[in-house]
């Protein structure tokens, strides 16, 4: 828009000042009806399902292809699916929006979260006999995750999955190190000498180390190897939806020496982020990982011999496991027509038929009969540890806990102090006991 | 940042008593101008900080709407008494600490080194500003591999020069401050050195000259005349200095997540979790408020001092 000359009656001023008018104009209408929409205050046009997750990666690109199953299946309904960055931002642009009044249809969350959410009364109970048309009943799903998806005995979520800590070992290393059945499978390591002794062979074997857990700048995966073995031992850290602390002292210590020795034999690195563990188990510097179930693509994409199994029960008492679920929920939104909630469940119903595409990313599926079939049964390793989706446990319930809460951060920096050969177990147990303690005589701001 | 006054002559008083409509014409296109970046202002900054105040003195939830209940002082006698909040806000002074001195001093020295520069001045200049355009997110990934044990590039060379057990940079409670601290004076030093480099150039060459004919030594004209000609400039560099490093997050958050074991986070990510992961808005707004204080008290001292300089000047 560049004039040489003003023409007659046609000041620059009146020129700028159209321009103006006409670029707020385009500011608003043009920048996406989405975005008109939410100015003025109406509802989104036509026959949209918004729906919003924090898939990325792999489980990102498998959420996609599912999606536009559904789409294929339903041509008319406009689905716009929105990813945002996972952990905190995530949940408080959910909360936020719902408190707005402006939620997604449906979005995905961790049922630990989902829990926190509920409490808030951001999300809409589900009415069992609402579900039952589209098969989404109770015998349909892993029943640890459907009792999971329940808050004060209100059914908020449907699980889509379950995502253990998981071992990974890489089958080179087991093979030469002796830890390999005839069968080709790994030994039984359910013992802590047994699991110490597996990781020394392997250290032999690699020259570098055993195995390799992410310490540096991760709280979560330290919390979820020790969580596991201290559920093993029988133990529990909140009681009373978080307003009691009843970590056990002994047990604690148990794990955390257990965990100081495989340090103190130079088993595990004592400093290594999370790409770093993965670089060091991909590379062949250590035959065991831990991490959750999700890593199982990264291995593949770098063609290590690895496989995956069922995290060992160290400490042999009822077998327990850490994890989480992801899960549909629907925000509660005062303008949701029982229409649009239909159409929601035969979207979260295609989805979760789905779940032979959803489990090639490693977690197992919620849905029983794809957990059932054959076809889960032939998905290897992805499936190798199934059985352990009934005795996992999520973090217990309380306004700070929860998948990226500060609760698993607190514990998470106290035993990463300790995996990383800085702090003795009591420091760690004192640090965790004081830190929680003011959390625990916190209000609840839920 | 001089402050000059222009002569006023009788002429132009004469003609602005003169003309009182066009100076009220003046006056409302001036506030005409000012119109859109004020709406702004009052809605993006005004408005939220008197609304983060009164959020301040209640149990706000992120997960509920309105203000909650109120709380009087609570929130503040929590600050107040919290370990935690001390432990940030001291880490958040050490890494000033750490800082600003290095921030100033490099800065002043590179600055005087590539303006003595005979030939190549650009290059030095391009040299030393690069790394303040890139964004943090890219900085803390840089560091955070030279940083990486064993394989990371700072262990390689210092093996190499025969230290064989380098410090665990990121992950010693003893060492990961100090690391951010330094992989932050690489960053933002060339905002520091622009500044300085300025400044050289407002010093008439002829001090030099003169200095030059009486015998000074190039030392002696440092001391003398560069240092002395600079305080206005190293004032305002230091008190800018502070105030960013007080603002210290993105570094520490990317790069350590506020660990080990807590031993480097700072006051605005104790705030940024208290707030966001907690979701205890009005804890977090006591928080920031006793945080903005800090940063006031801050710019009082820089105001008073550089009024005071002024005066002597």
């Amino acid at each position: 828009m560049v004039m040489g000359t003003d023409g007659p009656g046609f000041s620059r001023r009146s020129l700028l000042r159209g321009a103006g008018l006409v670029g707020l104009g385009g500011l608003l209408s043009g920048c996406g009806s989405a975005l008109a929409a939410g100015v003025a205050g109406t509802a989104p046009p036509g026959n949209t399902l918004s729906y919003w997750n924090l898939l990325g990666g792999g489980d990102g690109l498998r959420m996609q292809a599912m999606e536009q199953a559904y789409q294929k299946q339903h041509p008319k309904i406009a689905l716009s699916s929105v990813v945002l960055a996972w952990g905190n931002p995530y949940y408080t642009k959910v909360s936020l929006a719902t408190l707005g009044q402006r939620p997604p249809d449906v979005a995905i969350s961790h049922l630990t979260r989902a829990s926190i959410l509920a409490q808030a009364g951001l999300l809409e109970p589900l009415n069992k006999s609402e579900l039952a048309p589209y098969g989404l009943t109770g015998g349909n799903f892993t029943p640890a995750a459907w009792d999971m998806a329940h808050t004060n005995g209100t059914l908020y979520a449907i699980p889509l999955d379950t995502h253990p800590l998981v071992m990974y070992y890489n089958t080179d290393i087991c093979k030469k190190a002796g830890l390999l059945g005839k069968d080709g499978r790994l030994k039984n390591l359910d013992d802590p000498a047994a699991l110490t002794d597996a990781l020394t062979a392997a250290k032999k074997v690699t020259g570098a180390y055993g195995g390799v857990i992410s310490i540096n700048s991760d709280t979560a995966t330290q919390w979820r190897f020790f969580s596991s073995l201290y559920y093993q031992l029988g133990g529990s850290v909140l009681a009373d939806d978080g307003r009691k602390i009843v970590l056990d002292e002994a047990k604690a210590e148990k794990v955390l020496s257990f965990i100081q020795n495989l340090v103190k034999q130079g088993l595990i690195p004592t400093s290594v982020d999370y790409p770093g563990a993965i670089t060091t188990f991909a590379t062949g510097k250590a035959g065991f990982y831990f991490e959750g179930d999700w890593e199982i693509t990264t291995f593949q994409t770098t063609k290590t011999p690895f496989s995956m199994t069922a995290f060992p029960n160290v400490f042999g008492g009822r077998y327990a496991v850490q994890a989480d679920s992801h899960s549909f929920v629907l925000p509660k939104d005062p303008r949701r027509t029982d229409a649009m909630r239909q159409k929601i469940f035969v979207f979260i119903r295609s989805l979760l038929g789905q779940s032979g595409t959803w489990a090639q990313g490693g977690h197992i599926p919620a849905w029983l009969p794809f957990q059932k079939s054959a076809a889960y049964d032939k998905l290897n390793p992805a499936s190798n540890y199934k059985q352990v989706a009934n005795y996992v446990r999520y973090d217990e319930r309380a306004w700070y806990s929860g998948s990226g809460s500060d609760f698993e951060n607190i514990m998470g920096f106290a035993i990463g102090a300790v995996s990383a050969g800085q702090m003795a177990p009591a420091a760690a147990i004192a640090d965790m006991k004081s830190r929680l303690a003011q959390y625990a005589n916190t209000p609840s701001p839920v | 940042m001089s402050v000059q006054t222009i002569p006023v002559d009788a002429g132009s008083r004469a003609r602005t008593a003169a003309a009182p409509n066009k100076r009220r014409d003046e006056g409302r296109a001036g506030w005409g101008l000012a119109t859109p970046f004020l709406i702004f202002y009052v809605l993006f900054l005004i408005g939220p900080t008197i609304y983060g105040i009164i959020m301040s003195f209640f149990n706000s939830s992120l997960q509920h709407a309105g203000l909650g209940g109120f709380a009087g002082p609570d929130n503040y006698t929590q600050a107040l008494t919290s370990s935690d909040f001390w432990q940030s806000m001291w880490h958040t002074v050490l890494f000033t600490l750490m800082t600003t001195p290095p921030l100033v001093a490099v800065s002043l020295m590179l600055a005087i080194f590539t303006d003595r520069l005979a030939r190549g001045r650009w290059f030095f200049r391009l040299v030393f500003f690069a790394p303040y355009v890139v964004p943090s997110a890219a900085m803390a990934l840089i560091w955070t591999w030279l940083y990486t044990p064993q394989i990371g590039l700072w262990d390689k060379w210092l093996t190499a020069v025969g230290i064989s057990s380098p410090p665990n940079w990121l992950a010693d409670p003893s060492w990961a401050m100090a690391s951010v601290a330094l992989a932050t004076v690489w960053w933002t030093l060339g905002f520091n050195f622009v500044l300085y480099l300025a400044g050289l150039q407002e010093i008439p060459r002829e001090l030099y000259e003169a200095a030059a004919v009486d015998g000074g030594s190039r030392w002696q004209q440092l001391r003398r005349i560069t240092i002395p000609l600079l305080n206005r400039t190293t004032a305002l560099v230091l008190v800018l200095q502070i105030i960013a490093s007080l603002k210290i997050f993105d570094q520490i958050f990317l790069m350590t997540a506020g660990g080990p074991n807590y031993a480097t986070r700072p006051l605005l990510e104790y705030v940024y979790d208290i707030g966001f992961t907690d979701f205890r808005t009005g804890y977090a707004a006591a928080a920031s408020m006793l945080y903005f204080l800090v940063i006031l008290a801050v710019s009082l001292v820089w105001f008073v001092a550089s009024r005071r300089q002024q005066k002597g000047a």
